[in-house]
């Protein structure tokens, strides 16, 4: 009975979500304050019973209901009960219903905080989020029902794929998920700005935080993947330029450059049409990644096979959205246009370089990634298109980018003199040379490996003399207001992501093995010693165990277990050992015996050592904090709170009156 | 001309030569990273004699697998309805290689045997790349192919 709730719960969220949708519409067209009143609870309403229905499903998941056919197809009785929560966003069905949730979500924190704008453009804004969610729940409701029944029921379900079975992946969807969705905040504000024909600095500096939050949390998401490929698929990849991740990295880039955007348009006035651009295309470039990593019509080395009709829906959503939003744009941005003028040395110019390098950035990753679509439509024969073309060019376009960073803080708006900025090209300058001479002796002369010290310390050293250049120069207290912490760890961040990348790229050894137990084999200095292969249970598999005994010059340094797991329903999954450092990992996958009647014989290993590997994720998770510090800036709440506090008195003075 | 002209000319200036810069280096990189997918029964008829590396689809021939005594060498012979070709591969296999399932390997011919470089197996078992069924379906229109690798069962 209670799935077929969950069921009408979906129904009675798509009817409020209309009435979300188009209502406050033509209340804002027609001045009808009623009309634009009925935003609000229409959209709390339509939270809730989203809410309803996801806890619905929870509770089908945990309580083994295999007669609904989405938990039997994900979940069985053995599977413990954290990984029964996460298999409703295990597959198709339930992500979906997730993505509309952290939508509801965000839509109401948005009418909660969101008092100080004004009615019309506030329906605006809520209505084009209720479109969204109307398109969403009516792709749930019609091609893929998570509460669809399956009966008979069958005494057992299948099982959540085991790749999935990992800590890493429990959190990252709904993380990503609210990174792709909360674009859709500033998509919606820059579509009201459009729909009324004008758009005020005010409304921008309200839209930051929310951009800045978002943006943080599509980060967090970015790291939990590639930390979970590395640890878990069993390649020791961090990235592969795959679909499913470049669907994510897409918007991320367009984001960078939102974000920067947003502050020339909020403190100058400047760049308004190419900000409302950026909105538009990071959240069109969100939906384009649900749309690619849901369809199953790009071959991923992660294959999320799905259903092509979903795939039509999706793009003919796609099409309505990106087309109707930039038809919109051609015949409105000239009304938003303006802001004051500003030199070529200034800031304004250095972000709008940026600007330029992510979106072409993203362009290109766009390019490479569709170009088997390309070729599909054009006849040119079934193609992909490999990671060189990727690894080649984007660090080619992010080249100017690391060069002008440093100098970012120094730059003035409007116009910005020599000086200063010769100083900090000396100072950052001799420290990157210098560091790069010395790396070179400790490294054989790798170029990578060079270049990326000398391009962090080049970064680094021109964050850290900008923060000396606030403690000195201004009182305590007023040193460093959060919007400008947030910039400084995310360029921090920015520096120890290019060790990271640039080191372990470079110097990490990797050997594919054949060892026999008590043979030894030796890569990067460390000797890595096979002790043979023993069973394993956990709660839902059995695994054969191989021991693998570290030492370095004789002294132990770790002794490793890597698993082969074999799950419930027969497939099976490497889960590799790794043995963390801060300055490098150990990392040791197993294979399989070479004679499989054999196990406790020869075995097939890999081996890694990979310096420097944790600072690429250590630098994500830099960006990512300075996105929420940013987003925590007092100078874009506090306005919220006098207003608030204003909305309250008048209130209370209109009861006494 | 005024400060404004000149600043849109500059914008408008640098956009260009990022543009025909970029545009430049995507064909560049393009052309060096293209991929194509053969089937064996494409690659025999010698339509793949163009391409030093290309990436061979198709699936693994039931006991075909032969792995080294010495090391990790691996033979195996992908098929599809109508051909075969031996594949060589030095290294570890994934997971989900199995017989009878729908492999894609990357590399280059070497003789008649194709040396390939990686090895992709697909996480569901009974799913098969878009891609390599529709290549498979246009090598062989009007034969069957196996049945279970048609039916694209959903599952994440």
């Amino acid at each position: 009975m209670t799935p077929e709730l969950g069921q009408l719960a979906l129904i009675l969220a798509l009817f409020l979500a209309l009435a979300q949708s188009v209502l406050p519409l033509i209340g804002a067209w027609r001045g009808n304050r009623a009309l634009m009143a009925v935003a609000r609870p229409a959209a709390t309403g339509q939270a809730v019973f989203v809410a309803l229905a996801f806890a619905i499903l929870v509770s089908a998941f945990l309580r083994f209901d295999f007669s609904v056919q989405y938990v039997a197809d994900n979940s069985n009785l053995q599977l413990p009960w954290y990984y029964r929560i996460a298999a409703v966003w295990g597959a198709h069905e339930g992500s979906m219903l997730l993505w509309v949730l952290i939508l509801n979500v965000w839509t109401v924190a948005l009418t909660l905080f969101s008092r100080r704008l004004p009615d019309a453009f506030l329906a605006r804004v809520l209505s084009v989020l209720g479109i969204i969610s109307t398109g969403f729940l009516c792709f749930i409701l019609f091609t893929s029902n998570p509460f669809a029944r399956l009966l008979p029921m069958p005494p057992d379900g299948a099982d959540l794929n085991p790749v999935l079975q990992d800590p890493g992946m429990t959190f990252h969807p709904p993380v990503l998920y609210m990174g792709y969705v909360g674009f859709s905040v500033a998509f919606a504000f820059s579509i009201a700005a459009l729909l009324g024909g004008s758009m005020e600095q005010s409304w921008v500096r309200w839209a930051r935080p929310w951009t800045n939050a978002a943006w943080g949390f599509l980060s967090c998401g970015i790291v939990a993947g590639s930390w979970w490929a590395y640890a878990e698929l069993g390649w020791g990849g961090w990235w592969f330029w795959d679909p499913v991740e470049n669907a994510s990295f897409m918007p991320w880039l367009v984001g960078v450059a939102l974000i920067h955007a947003q502050a020339v348009t909020e403190k100058r006035g400047s760049l308004r049409a190419w900000t409302i651009l950026l909105s538009l295309f990071a959240f069109s470039l969100s939906l384009l990644g649900t749309f690619l990593v849901r369809s199953g019509i790009l071959t991923s080395v992660h294959a999320f096979a799905s259903d092509p009709r979903r795939g039509t829906f999706i793009l003919c959503f796609l099409a309505v959205v990106v087309g109707g939003s930039l038809l919109l744009y051609a015949l409105r941005a000239p009304k938003v246009a303006g802001g004051k003028a500003f030199a070529l040395v200034s800031r304004e110019s250095a972000i709008l370089i940026g600007n330029l390098m992510f979106t072409v950035a993203a362009a290109m990753v766009m390019l490479g990634t569709l170009f088997p679509l390309l070729g599909d439509a054009l006849n040119l024969g079934k193609i992909s298109v490999g990671p060189p073309y990727f690894g080649l060019l984007f660090p080619l376009l992010m080249l100017p980018v690391v060069l002008l960073l440093p100098f970012g803080p120094y730059l003035r708006w409007g116009n910005s003199e020599a000086p200063v900025l010769k100083q900090v090209l000396a100072r950052a300058g001799i420290g990157a040379i210098a560091c790069a001479v010395i790396a070179a002796f400790l490294v054989q002369g790798q170029l990578k490996a060079i270049a990326g010290v000398a391009s962090a310390v080049w970064v680094g050293v021109g964050v850290v003399l900008y923060i000396l250049k606030r403690w000195r120069d201004m009182p305590s207290g007023r040193r460093y207001p959060a919007e400008m912490a947030g910039m400084l760890l995310a360029h921090f961040g920015v520096a120890i992501f290019l060790i990271g990348v640039l080191l372990s790229e470079s110097l990490s050894v990797t050997r594919d093995v054949r060892l026999s137990p008590g043979q030894v084999a030796t890569i990067g200095g460390y000797a890595f010693r096979f002790d043979g292969v023993t069973q394993a249970t956990g709660p839902n598999w059995t695994a054969q165990q191989g021991v693998v005994t570290v030492t370095r010059n004789g002294s132990p340094v770790a002794v490793m277990h890597p698993q082969k797991r074999t799950y419930a329903r027969e497939q099976v999954q490497t889960t590799s050992a790794i043995d963390p450092g801060i300055t490098r990992d150990i990392y040791v996958a197993l294979g399989e015996p070479m004679d499989p009647n054999h196990v406790e014989g020869a075995w097939a290993l890999r081996l890694y050592t990979k310096p420097f590997v944790r600072w690429i994720w250590a630098g994500g998770l830099f960006m990512m904090l300075g996105g929420f510090v940013s987003a925590a800036d007092r100078r874009f709440r506090v306005k919220r709170e006098v207003e608030a506090a204003q909305t309250v008195t008048a209130t209370l003075q209109e009861s006494q009156a | 001309m005024n400060p404004t002209r000149q600043r849109r000319l500059t914008i408008i200036l640098a956009m260009l030569a990022a543009v025909i810069v970029s545009a430049a280096l995507v064909v560049y990189a393009l052309q060096q990273n293209m991929n194509y997918l053969f089937t064996p029964s494409q690659v025999q008829a010698g339509e793949a004699t163009s391409y030093k590396s290309f990436r061979l689809g198709g699936m693994v021939k039931a006991g075909s697998i032969q792995r080294s005594n010495d090391s990790l060498k691996v033979t195996f012979t992908v098929v599809d309805a109508s051909g075969a070709m031996p594949v060589e591969y030095n290294g570890i296999l994934p997971d989900l290689f199995r017989e009878n399932q729908s492999v894609i390997a990357t590399g280059h011919m070497d003789g008649a045997r194709f040396i390939a470089t990686e090895v992709l197996a697909k996480h569901d078992e009974t799913y098969m790349p878009k891609e390599l069924k529709d290549a498979m379906a246009k090598a062989h229109a009007g034969k069957r192919i196996d049945e279970a690798a048609n039916q694209d069962k959903q599952q994440l």
